[in-house]
């Protein structure tokens, strides 16, 4: 990245917080205004916390002229339930129970970044089967929340039919995750030291007969809403989030992909069994809700291959390494990570050596996204605005926390 | 329930109309589209996906408090939401119901120590159906759906009871 936030975002705009709606960032579409020298007086527009577009509870201010807007703000704190403020009363192996109510449609990668975080202050070292069933497990969520994005997006843009055809899917997935764990959705499998279980009996036939037939679905599904031509012409060139306003705004996961960035915390800093599995990232070219689209997509795909390598060469061992009841690990202070369905879930703990961390922070992916949507959305139509709420895939459970 | 079946062609039913509306409305409980948290999830969209089925049932979403009859209090109320909560309930036409869904709209659940999480939706509106769970199952609240159907059944017979004493 060559430009500076100053450049791309246009001096004062993050000091002053003020929206010059007068100059977007370059590439964005901007609806015809003032025809004939007509303009209209600005309308401010509330949206939300009830609607149906904004996935959980999010709350916008819009400001639009005519069709168009000019300035947009985002409210979030409505499911602030404290996630951070109540780790400091649990203990450590209580605290996965909360990790799993953050992002609550890939409760995996929450636990996992909190297992990581906990096991690296207690020097712990995980079994290699463990670090396998836990991006077995992860893969699988990433399935699982990708497809309720998949639906979702749908349904923004008014299909139903993709929305059905997802859960179809997402519950064949759930079923597995359920034999998993036990849950359908709160799993508390992965927990410092490594996962509560070996894989059931016969899970393994399980998933390979998912597998199968998975691949075939997931065309089935790209060419139900990708090959749509009114789908397209409705994401194609809106929301452009360029590489500049992605790593400005922090964004990581599939948006910041989208617009070419070459990050995953799978490849960067590998985690896991990342290491020994062989994937490939996508990579996105413009930035716009339609590249996001075919990002995530294509996710899902690895996500796929992966779980076919992960089942095939699932070593043998113990499936967790020796933990005491009450854990109290060493004083310190660290940050572990990992690529969450949404991006980089990271967690940060600071230990006095006690039973309950002294604090805990959370770094969820989608605050950033949510930020970043205040300076895409001018310039675009009403119409707009679900579909690039939707193309970015926020979680309000670990916006808010 | 194919009401042919009951009687033969040409035929006519007598049904006092407060029975008639109560047969109606609980045969078609739309609920708005209200997702709080993790359990809308669960409530709201696995339970209207293929495999479970809301619509069989009659109950299918709206998007506008104006034309719902059940909110589905899927998720935690803190403060801040708790206005909303109060105001959708109020945008609803009577008659209307609420299913408080999932431990924390109960109780507060695993948030209850939180001071910015409300104790239970209860303590803002009134509940007709609790269901317990974090997250409950979909079926769970397919069942609890089919208590609400029970209880506005039986309002209308205590009502009926009532009035002919």
């Amino acid at each position: 990245m060559t430009d500076t936030c100053e450049e791309t975002l246009g001096v004062g705009l993050l000091c002053e917080g003020q929206h010059d709606p007068g100059t977007p960032p370059a590439g964005l579409r901007r609806a015809p205004s003032g025809v004939d020298g007509l303009t209209t007086e600005h309308l401010i527009i509330n949206m939300g916390p009830q609607h149906p577009s904004t996935h959980g509870v999010l709350r916008m201010l819009i400001e639009v002229d005519g069709e168009e807007i000019v300035a947009a703000e985002v409210s979030v704190g409505y499911l602030h339930r404290g996630i951070e403020k109540l780790a400091e009363h649990r203990r450590y192996d209580a605290i996965g129970t909360l990790m799993d109510r953050g992002d609550y449609v890939s409760g995996m990668m929450g636990e996992h970044a909190f297992a990581m975080a906990a096991e690296k202050l207690m020097e712990v070292e995980v079994p290699r089967k463990a670090h396998w069933l836990r991006s077995l497990a992860s893969e699988l969520n990433r399935l699982a929340s990708h497809l309720v994005w998949y639906g979702t997006f749908g349904l923004d843009t008014g299909g139903m039919g993709q929305f059905l055809y997802a859960m179809r899917d997402r519950e064949a997935l759930l079923d597995i995750l359920e034999a998993l764990s036990g849950q359908r959705m709160m799993f508390n499998y992965i927990r410092p030291g490594g996962v509560v279980a070996d894989l059931p009996l016969g899970l393994e036939e399980k998933i390979r007969t998912f597998l199968s037939t998975f691949d075939m679905y997931l065309e089935e599904h790209d060419q139900l809403l990708g090959g749509n031509e009114i789908f397209q012409s409705r994401v194609k060139g809106i929301g452009v989030i360029d590489r500049g306003i992605a790593q400005c705004f922090g964004l990581t996961g599939a948006n910041l992909r989208a617009a070419g960035v070459d990050f995953d915390v799978r490849k960067a800093r590998p985690y896991a069994a990342y290491q020994e599995l062989d994937f490939e990232v996508p990579l996105g070219t413009k930035g716009d809700a339609w590249d996001r689209y075919m990002v995530r997509m294509e996710e899902m795909r690895q996500s796929a291959r992966m779980i076919a390598q992960l089942i095939d060469g699932m070593p043998e061992g113990p499936h967790t390494a020796k933990v005491p009841r009450v854990i109290r690990p060493n004083a310190g202070e660290v940050y572990a990570s990992v690529e969450s369905s949404r991006g980089e879930t990271g967690i940060h703990l600071v230990s006095d050596g006690t039973e309950h961390p002294y604090r805990m922070h959370y770094r969820g992916p989608s605050l950033y996204a949510a930020q970043a949507l205040e300076e895409i959305l001018p310039g675009h139509l009403i119409a707009d605005v679900v579909m690039i709420i939707g193309s970015t895939d926020i979680m309000l459970g670990e916006l808010d926390r | 329930m194919a009401i042919e079946k009951l009687t033969g062609e040409n035929s006519m039913i007598f049904i006092r109309s407060e029975q008639l509306f109560d047969f109606a409305r609980r045969n078609s409980l739309w609920y708005i589209a209200f997702g709080i948290a993790c359990c809308a999830i669960e409530g709201l969209m696995s339970a209207s996906g293929p495999r479970f089925d809301f619509d069989r049932m009659g109950v299918f979403f709206r998007n506008s408090p104006r034309q719902a009859d059940v909110m589905i209090v899927a998720g935690t109320v803190n403060k801040k939401m708790a206005e909303t909560v109060k105001r959708l309930y109020d945008q609803m036409p009577e008659p209307k119901w609420v299913v408080a869904m999932g431990a924390c709209a109960n109780t507060g659940g695993p948030f209850r120590e939180y001071p910015n999480v409300v104790l239970g939706v209860d303590k803002i509106i009134p509940v007709d159906v609790y269901i317990p769970g974090c997250p409950p199952r979909p079926e769970s609240v397919q069942y609890a759906f089919i208590e609400l159907q029970k209880k506005i059944a039986k309002r209308t017979e205590e009502r009926l009871a009532a009035r002919n004493k």
